[in-house]
């Protein structure tokens, strides 16, 4: 009895033994789960496995990035939806990170005026739940816009309506190698520059304007090459026939609403944390790059935004998640995401809940990890190093 | 969102909950309650009413089955399931009995183990579009965006009539009636496509009825019934009786308000139906001889109850057609009550 009272006293082994206790009881909880599925799987006669994954699905997605019609198998009804939950989180984390950028700096502004109104939006916008964002985005464009009938249009190429936005969509023809060939030329040449005139600039102090240059180069080089192979892309225009518009590039309403709503919301987060970055730089850093005679732009560049960056990169790394997951309320406007797919008709058409949401829920948990160990490699990039 | 967090409730009750028991009816009788599976709301077939008590038709097909098994129509609980999570709800144990016009299907019967009882509505999926854009057929609807509602039989059916007419659309996935019918006026959609029964009541629904039609094609087979778990036979006989006995009750002109006196009918049948003479195998099945009484007085026969909330006199307007007795020239054919 002494001997436990004494077990019990060691701090250490008291943790030890604390711990043993809770795992002990989290595999027992975690067994009777597993056990109970299993009885009741037994009992109402139904198996576990994937094979209805190879079915033919039997339904039609609007929005699809690869070919798929409804004679394909669920398991490509399942990829079309990945890649539209895949293109959601890619646009909407753009767009999230450069309007962040941006309110976080003029949160920051001497001017009243700007400084207030970014302050009235962060405030608004990350008090409001994200679904009522998407409803409300989705209910804008649906409830405001145009029938396609009376769609509003920018030079009979562009048009919108509350069927979403419709582009023209480019196609290529032969001689389109010449103009890639442009495009990488215009990549060697504006690393190289960038390379050269950065040396050139620790050497003897003298500065090129690199931004501009290489931005010539980027639109001279493909410009050149597309008129040399003769203009080797033709636009296929929307045109309308019948109830909707035909050819071009579809942008529906579900998509519009989904990736703006995401990317306001999670941009006045990503605001905060910008300003909370730039803040944290010493004030002297400020003082002493105003007082070696940089300007104004040079200064958040060059020297408030590289120190800043450190701080920032692992909160916006969990911004980046929270955008990715959010993703998943596409269901309430009913885009085709990876939940409305094999989480919504492919669980209700073949009634394999259990294996369809493992899935689902397996899938995000490796786009998280993936978006986490690339955010994480490049904190690791860019954090102080220590000599 | 929502059918979401409901197929995750129930894949918690999959984890949670113990297995039911096999004698369905015991359960029932023992905690004094049948539990019905229902729609969320659909005008005619099961909705609350003003005074907020579930009713339509699907709703009086469960009271049907409280007053054979319990003598006691009101003795119903019902919980309201989109479409998306109404047989994880079923499997699961939340109701004895799907009552939520679904559509027999082999794969439903089969591969998700549970058993139709028979069929009370015939129905076939039907096109909604506005009046305005002077559309007259099914065929002319090449290039539509289509709303849908998901999670049921008319996604398949939409893509196979449209891919068989060489017609191109854009689906537009929907997860309730309601959602859909805003998206529908709002005009995301030129087209709004459900059961014919189910277009009927949501145009009711609607401020203008007049401005929309009902296109003539129906393009799919959708016999609508209720719904048990597979592996009680004794359950899914009660079930697939008392519709039964309402649609003999009707052939055999037993009413609600006539059933006392049919009592001293002649009739070997109505005698054997109304408990007076015995029907052999009652008492096997577990239910008292006045069964079938209780239904036809509490609820009505099947007639009575499809004119209350679809009929002629309704907002709905429906016509029996196909779902006459067929000494009527419909479907409904019953065996008889030997």
């Amino acid at each position: 009895m002494s001997y436990l009272n004494s077990i019990w006293r060691n701090e250490h082994s008291r943790g030890v033994l604390i711990q043993v206790f809770v795992l002990t009881g989290f595999f027992a909880l975690f067994s009777w789960l597993i056990g109970n599925v299993i009885s009741n799987f037994t009992s109402l006669n139904k198996g576990f496995g994937f094979d209805f994954l190879l079915l033919p699905a039997g339904y039609d997605i609007n929005q699809t990035l690869i070919e798929y019609t409804n004679r394909s198998t669920h398991l490509r009804a399942a990829i079309v939806g990945l890649l539209n939950t895949f293109l959601v989180a890619a646009v909407g984390v753009v767009l999230a990170t450069l309007l962040g950028f941006i309110l976080g700096v003029a949160r920051l502004s001497r001017n009243w005026l700007i400084s207030k109104l970014a302050y009235i939006y962060i405030e608004f916008t990350r008090n409001v739940p994200v679904l009522l964002h998407i409803l409300l985005w989705h209910g804008i464009i649906v409830n405001t816009m145009p029938h396609p009938r009376q769609a509003l249009t920018i030079g009979e190429v562009l048009f919108l309506t509350n069927r979403g936005l419709y582009v023209p969509k480019p196609i290529a023809e032969t001689g389109i190698g010449l103009v890639w060939l442009g495009v990488v030329a215009a990549l060697f040449f504006s690393v190289g520059f960038a390379r050269y005139s950065r040396a050139r600039q620790r050497q003897s102090g003298l500065q090129w304007p690199v931004f501009r240059i290489n931005l010539v180069i980027w639109i001279l080089l493909p410009m050149l090459a597309f008129f040399l192979a003769g203009q080797p892309v033709s636009l296929n225009l929307p045109v309308l026939t019948g109830f909707n518009f035909r050819g071009g590039i579809q942008l529906p309403p579900e998509f519009v609403a989904l990736t703006f709503a995401l990317a306001i919301y999670t941009a006045a987060f990503i605001g905060e944390i910008v300003r909370a970055g730039i803040v944290a730089v010493d004030k002297g850093q400020r003082e002493a790059a105003e007082a070696i005679g940089l300007k104004p732009g040079q200064v958040m560049n060059e020297v408030i935004l590289p120190q800043a960056r450190r701080i920032i990169i692992p909160p916006l790394t969990s911004q980046y998640l929270n955008l990715t997951k959010n993703s998943s309320l596409a269901i309430a406007i009913g885009y085709m995401d990876i939940v409305a797919t094999l989480g919504g008709i492919t669980l209700n058409q073949t009634g394999r809940e259990m294996e369809a949401m493992l899935m689902v829920m397996g899938i995000y948990l490796i786009i998280s990890l993936l978006i986490s160990a690339l955010m994480n490699w490049y904190n690791s990039r860019v954090r102080l190093v220590g000599r | 969102m929502k059918s979401t967090s409901w197929v995750i409730a129930g894949l918690s009750s999959v984890l949670l909950a113990g297995t039911a028991g096999a004698a369905t009816l015991d359960d029932v009788r023992a905690k004094g309650e049948l539990t019905c599976i229902v729609n969320t709301g659909l005008a005619g077939f099961a909705a609350p009413n003003d005074q907020g008590v579930w009713s339509g038709f699907d709703i009086d097909y469960c009271r049907a089955v409280a007053a054979a098994v319990l003598g006691d129509s009101r003795k119903v609980g019902f919980v309201p399931s989109t479409t998306a999570e109404r047989f994880t709800k079923l499997r699961a144990g939340e109701g004895e009995i799907l009552s939520r016009n679904t559509t027999w299907t082999f794969s439903r019967d089969v591969d998700l183990q549970q058993t139709f009882v028979g069929v009370n509505y015939y129905d076939g999926q039907g096109f909604m579009v506005p009046a305005s854009l002077g559309v007259t057929s099914a065929t002319q609807l090449d290039g539509a965006s289509v709303c849908i509602q998901t999670g049921t039989t008319t996604e398949l059916n939409l893509a196979e009539y449209f891919s068989l007419n060489k017609m191109k659309y854009e689906p537009v996935p929907i997860a309730t009636n309601a959602e859909a019918q805003s998206n529908y006026l709002a005009g995301r959609c030129d087209v709004y496509t459900t059961d014919a029964s189910g277009l009927a009541a949501t145009k009711v629904a609607f401020d203008n009825p007049n401005d929309h039609v009902v296109l003539p094609e129906v393009v799919s087979k959708e016999p609508l019934g209720p719904v048990v778990r597979h592996g009680d036979d004794q359950w899914a006989d009660i079930a697939s009786w008392t519709l039964k006995a309402m649609m003999v009750a009707e052939e055999l002109g037993i009413t609600s308000q006539n059933a006392e006196k049919m009592k001293n009918s002649e009739n070997p049948e109505i005698r054997r139906l109304l408990g007076v003479d015995e029907l052999q195998g009652v008492s096997a099945l577990g239910l008292s001889p006045d069964w079938a009484y209780n239904i036809i007085t509490q609820v009505g026969n099947y007639g009575e109850s499809f004119e209350r909330h679809l009929g002629k006199s309704t907002k709905l307007g429906l016509s029996r057609g196909i779902n006459a007795l067929a000494k009527d020239g419909g479907l409904h054919y019953v065996p008889p009550v030997k």
